[in-house]
């Protein structure tokens, strides 16, 4: 257990450099720095006074390692637009877009797995056909027309909810949330459902299919053969084994969600880190960018870590400390 | 709840299994009878696709649809069982008929403690609460010879070898004291050092629990140690049931002298059944009259028209006109 955490470990730091190679040499190519933070006419002297004090006279390589040396501690430099510290902006607007995708998570897992349960062993009943039908349409529609055709439906037409912005938020140390007001949490309606749409019908069908599998195992049909109540081997039997590959792929999407959230965060004015990365392109503010980059390769990274171990959890024969083999012999 | 004394366990009466396709009706199952008493262990063989499977499928009510039965009636302890509603044939199962089936590898939920599936079979049927459910079910592992069972209940099927699994699923099969345990092909999976112990086993705990066998091989050999009474099966119909030895040493169905010469010594295992020559007919192309009459060394002309039913030939019954008349010597 212990070897096989750290070479997880090993292997996420490898990634995690990786990207920030990427991140440093966006951060070093794309234009200038020093045109980019100084206007048209300052002088050579202010050039290359401002070089030195960014680093830019130095070796390639030991830029890299103050760049990455800086970025462990958090330290992703000046906005160029508002002079603000990076980390401390991206800091600022990651409870949004975090609060957005835990909740558009959840709501895939609490929607899409009953559902998936049901369309797979009920898979004749119109009802569940219906649903299989229904599911191929969300999976096809584009989250952006998904939102604007709520903020249509839901708050310029019916006027119930809003359709921008986050409402109230209360600051709860660094960490400000909008759970705790009913306009904090009016206001993630929608945009959850945005997000969540293409996530419950991946939930459903994939659940439905591994169901489908799974009973037409060996265990299946010898635990109904012990005369268990169907519910147990649906829900005890079945549906546990198909909670692998559920948890890899909700652990892995909540990073694509992540990134996908930039697409509904702008639909909906939602302040959060997406939002910001695209004000931050229109700004061509590099050092935003690059933060991004990293800051949500992390959080993927992190989260394949995560699962990976998990695994472990779930599954009983992943466990080194418990696999013993056959012992005991025939 | 008890059977009279005197009563068959498990009486089949002209059963028909069909399977409804878009071509027509498919009786794959076609009018089987025959009779399994207390403590009597009833080896069922025959080639691939005679029935076997099916046959025991439709007694413990778990036929996979299309299949249904479409005629006869199955009797447990004089209760007629094959037309009760579904969640009564559930209680049924485990309760009153148990089940072994062929692969111990996969017979079990990979991701349960063996304990936990005992304790879950048991408290579905019998009022016990965890606990006592718990010890019994440390008695049933000792009893089927899982050794250091105090330890063993709470490990995962993984952690088992193949011959071990097959006990814990013999210990699955017997927890709610079944009247009936229909084990279709339990050694075939097995090593061949391991299948003498399993169906030696089998045999101690049915002649002490007095529960009927209803036991599918393809091994002579097993049939020879193990069974009382033995049916041989072909193209889904009985055509030959007796006492062991005689139906071993004197088959009188054509197609049972075959099957026996097939086996150079009952001493000496020989698996293969298939050494008749031809092939068992397909379900949609059965011939008329005797269905083995096309592969038959001794057809006479009404073979070819008429349909044989189990008559008395010497001690043991068979479906064959040439057997009525002078009885066949292997
Ligand atoms: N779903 C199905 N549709 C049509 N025919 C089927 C279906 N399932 C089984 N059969 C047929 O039923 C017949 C009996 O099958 P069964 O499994 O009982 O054979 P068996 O005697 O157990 O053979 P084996 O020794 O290989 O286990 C076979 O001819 C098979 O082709
Ligand atoms: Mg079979």
């Amino acid at each position: 257990m212990i070897v096989f955490l750290l070479k997880r470990l090993a292997n996420a730091a490898l990634v995690m450099v990786a990207v920030a190679l990427l991140a440093f040499l966006i951060f070093r190519f794309l234009g200038d720095p020093v045109e980019l933070m100084l206007n048209e006419q300052a002088s050579q002297a202010q050039r290359d006074a401002l070089r030195i004090r960014l680093g830019l006279d130095r070796g390639v390589v030991w830029q890299f390692l103050t760049f990455l040396g800086n970025a462990v501690q958090g330290d992703f430099g000046i906005s160029y637009r508002n002079q603000q510290d990076v980390f401390q902006l991206i800091g600022e607007r990651m409870p949004a877009t975090l609060e957005l995708v835990l909740v558009a998570t959840v709501l895939s897992l609490v929607i899409g797995m009953p559902l998936g349960v049901y369309t797979a062993i009920r898979r004749n009943a119109p009802v569940a056909q219906a649903l299989q039908f229904v599911s191929v349409v969300g999976v096809s529609l584009p989250s952006f027309a998904v939102g604007i055709l709520l903020i249509l439906a839901f708050s310029v037409t019916l006027g119930w909810l809003p359709g921008f912005g986050r409402g109230q938020v209360v600051q709860l140390g660094w960490w400000s949330t909008g759970f705790l007001t009913p306009s904090g949490r009016s206001a993630l309606v929608l945009p959850s459902i945005t997000l969540s749409l293409f996530q419950i019908t991946l939930v459903m069908r994939l659940v439905r299919a591994e169901m489908l599998e799974v009973l037409r195992t060996d265990f299946i049909r010898f635990a109904r053969a012990r005369g268990l109540r169907d519910r147990t081997v649906h829900f005890r039997h079945a549906l546990q084994n198909c909670l692998m590959p559920v948890i890899t792929i909700t652990g892995l999407q909540i990073g694509n969600l992540i990134a996908f959230a930039l697409v509904t965060e702008t639909v909906f004015q939602w302040p959060g880190m997406g939002f910001l990365f695209i004000q931050a392109v229109t700004h061509v503010d590099i050092p935003v960018m690059a933060a991004y980059l990293l800051v949500v390769s992390f959080i993927f990274v992190s989260l394949n870590t995560v699962v990976d171990l998990l695994y472990a959890v779930v599954d009983p024969r992943l466990r080194s400390d418990v696999v013993r083999g056959g012992a005991g012999g025939g | 709840m008890t059977a009279p004394a005197a009563g068959p366990v498990l009486e089949v009466r002209d059963l028909e299994v069909a399977f409804d396709t878009r071509h027509g009706r498919l009786r794959a199952i076609d009018g089987v009878s025959f009779a399994i008493h207390p403590g009597e262990i009833l080896g069922v063989v025959g080639e691939s696709g005679a029935g076997k499977s099916l046959t025991g499928a439709a007694v413990i009510g778990l036929l996979e649809p299309p299949g249904r039965i479409v005629g006869g009636e199955i009797r447990l302890a004089g209760r007629r069982i094959d037309d009760l509603p579904p969640a009564q044939m559930r209680a049924l199962r485990g309760r009153e008929i148990g089940a072994i089936f062929q692969d111990p590898l996969t017979s079990l939920n990979p991701l349960l403690r063996i304990g936990d599936q005992i304790v879950e079979t048991i408290r579905t049927h019998l009022p016990m609460s965890d606990r006592e459910a718990r010890a019994k079910a440390l008695e049933l592992l000792v009893a089927v010879g899982i050794p250091a069972a105090e330890t063993r209940i709470d490990h995962y099927p993984h952690q088992f070898s193949g011959g071990m699994r097959q006990r814990v699923v013999i210990a699955l099969a017997l927890c709610a004291g079944p009247k009936l345990i229909i084990a279709d092909e339990p050694t075939t999976a097995l090593d061949v050092s391991i299948q003498a112990q399993i169906t030696g086993l089998l045999k101690r705990l049915c002649r002490e629990h007095r529960t009927a066998v209803m036991l599918v091989t393809h091994d002579m050999g097993v049939i020879a140690e193990t069974a009382d009474r033995v049916a041989v099966m072909y193209a889904g119909r009985v055509v030959e049931i007796g006492p062991v030895d005689e139906v071993i040493h004197r088959p009188r169905h054509p197609y049972s002298v075959g099957l026996m010469a097939s086996i150079p010594s009952v001493r000496h295992r020989a698996a293969s059944l298939r050494q008749i020559d031809g092939s068992m007919p397909r379900l949609d192309s059965m011939p008329t009259g005797c269905a083995f009459h096309p592969r038959c060394p001794r057809c006479l002309p009404r073979c070819t028209s008429e349909r044989p039913a189990l008559e008395p030939a010497g001690i043991a019954r068979a479906a064959c006109f040439v057997a009525a008349e002078a009885p066949a010597h292997a």
